[in-house]
């Protein structure tokens, strides 16, 4: 059939490969950052956001765990998204996901042994972070490795800005420390701020707060990129 | 290559394919990272023991610590027979070591008629020239296991201190068993009463105060878990009189 010279002709296009990080590439990672934000614009993750911000330590560890696990999710799925039956696809990204949390966890129990305690469950229902599954769905299944790798990597870094960006606030004034230092005094001792009369917000440890600070981050991000808001 | 991907031998070679290989690879990361783990585990429960006797260490330094401080590891029958009683190092090969014993396995693999199968120990320690006493402890909360080590002064009745933890109580009500401040209740509760009995320590509500030296405050909207404590303290304790018993009439020859 006359199929044959188009082919040549795809292979032309093809043969000057794209460069690594073309301006489509470069637009994988940044858009997740503000367009795309899972949590804030998608609003993915959510739980995870709320359960484990109460430190910086647990939200960094938290979100390598999230990238560690988004970036090869999506690599392993887009290297076999030709051979994937399409009726099994969904139950093959969850072990996929599942396989990659586990080797996370078993990781964390024996190199951070602390911060796996202090994840625990969370560590685990990782697998059941929606954005995951979604990049997975999405995007890996329709594009090649690198596009993929990045587009896992953009995402899972703009998860992980907006928690510890919601960690931070909730830490520093929770618990008056960052990364467990304690910046303003010793509060039990009195010494710092605490000597004047400052006190730490007790609700900053409670879990409606993160609720709060995330909903002020999609206001402060809404007022500075206006197309995102909703017209009605 | 002409193969249907969608057809059923496809689907259900791929679908085995990629379970051997997730699976074989699982087992292999889980095997090769044992060892860190158990070093982990051991070292946390001896930082747990450490704690209950109010000393403060970064997980690190326990296993020097312990050696420092204990002076006896000893193992119990369930009718309060000395099975084993060691000093110096741990041998982590040695099943009749107390350390080596975990409790929480002797308390899910023994019930009901088993239940006289389970091996008890308790650790001797030396801490500022007083005589302490640790006596660890497994239980059930609302949602799955407790545990926990109480340290008893050389009266075998006072608690110089102890330590709750849990594996899935709910955060906030039942979990709080592993916060300081639980714990904080516990120095100074003793566990038989003026006439001598046996009256362990009621995790209760409201009952307890400075008067009350046997009782201390469950956890609001824990109750659940506050009564597996208290069942805990009390079943654990109850195996340890006879050997309890014995050590007092040997001190007080």
């Amino acid at each position: 059939m006359s199929t044959e010279a188009p082919v040549v002709e795809e292979k032309k296009v093809k043969a000057p490969s794209e460069p690594l990080f073309s301006k489509k590439n470069r637009k994988l990672l940044s858009d997740p950052m503000d367009d795309q934000n899972p949590i804030t614009v998608q609003v993915l993750g959510i739980c995870s956001a709320l359960a484990i911000t109460v430190q910086v330590k647990q939200a960094v560890v938290m979100s390598l765990s999230v990238l560690a696990v988004m970036v090869f999710g999506n690599m392993i799925i887009s290297l076999m998204r030709n051979m994937i039956p399409d009726r099994i696809r969904i139950i093959v990204q969850l072990v996929v996901v599942a396989s990659l949390v586990i080797l996370v966890d078993q990781v964390l129990k024996a190199f951070a042994f602390e911060v796996s305690q202090a994840l625990s469950v969370f560590v685990g229902l990782i697998i059941t972070n929606c954005i995951i599954m979604g990049r997975l769905e999405a995007f890996a299944l329709g594009n090649k490795v690198w596009p993929s790798v990045l587009d896992g990597l953009g995402n899972a870094a703009a998860y992980g800005v907006i928690l510890i960006l919601v960690s931070v606030v909730r830490e520093l004034f929770g618990s008056g420390k960052l990364f467990g230092f304690e910046l303003f005094g010793n509060a039990t001792e009195g010494t710092g701020l605490y000597a004047i009369g400052y006190m730490n917000n007790n609700l900053m440890i409670l879990p409606p707060m993160a609720l709060i600070t995330v909903g002020v981050i999609i206001w402060i991000q809404r007022s500075r990129n206006r197309k995102l808001i909703e017209e009605n | 290559m002409a193969i249907n991907k969608n057809s059923n031998t496809f689907t259900f070679l791929f679908a085995t394919g990629l379970v051997v290989v997730f699976g074989s690879l699982l087992a292999i990361a889980a095997e090769g990272l044992k060892p860190f783990q158990k070093e982990n585990l051991r070292q946390k429960k001896m930082l747990d023991i450490l704690t209950s006797m109010g000393i403060e260490a970064e997980r690190s330094q326990a296993p020097e610590l312990f050696q420092t401080y204990n002076k006896q590891r000893i193992l119990l029958s369930s009718t309060g027979e000395v099975i084993s009683s060691l000093e110096g190092d741990i041998d982590p090969l040695n099943a009749e070591d107390a350390f080596n014993v975990d409790i929480k396995k002797e308390y899910r693999n023994f019930r009901g008629d088993d239940a006289s199968k389970r091996r008890y120990p308790m650790f001797m320690f030396e801490k500022e020239g007083e005589t302490l006493y640790v006596v660890p402890m497994v239980g059930t909360g609302l949602w799955g296991p407790i545990w926990g080590f109480m340290a008893l002064k050389d009266d075998l009745n006072t608690v110089y201190g102890a330590t709750f933890d849990h594996k899935t109580e709910t955060p906030g009500l039942g979990a709080e068993i592993r916060t300081p401040q639980f714990h904080a209740q516990f120095p100074g509760e003793m566990i038989y009463n003026t006439n001598g009995d046996f009256v362990s320590i009621e995790v209760t509500k409201g009952a307890s105060g400075p008067d009350n030296k046997h009782a201390v405050d469950g956890i609001t909207g824990g109750t659940i878990t506050s009564d597996g404590v208290d069942e805990m303290i009390r079943r654990t304790l109850t195996v340890y009189q006879p050997y309890f018993e014995s050590q007092k009439s040997l001190s007080s020859l």
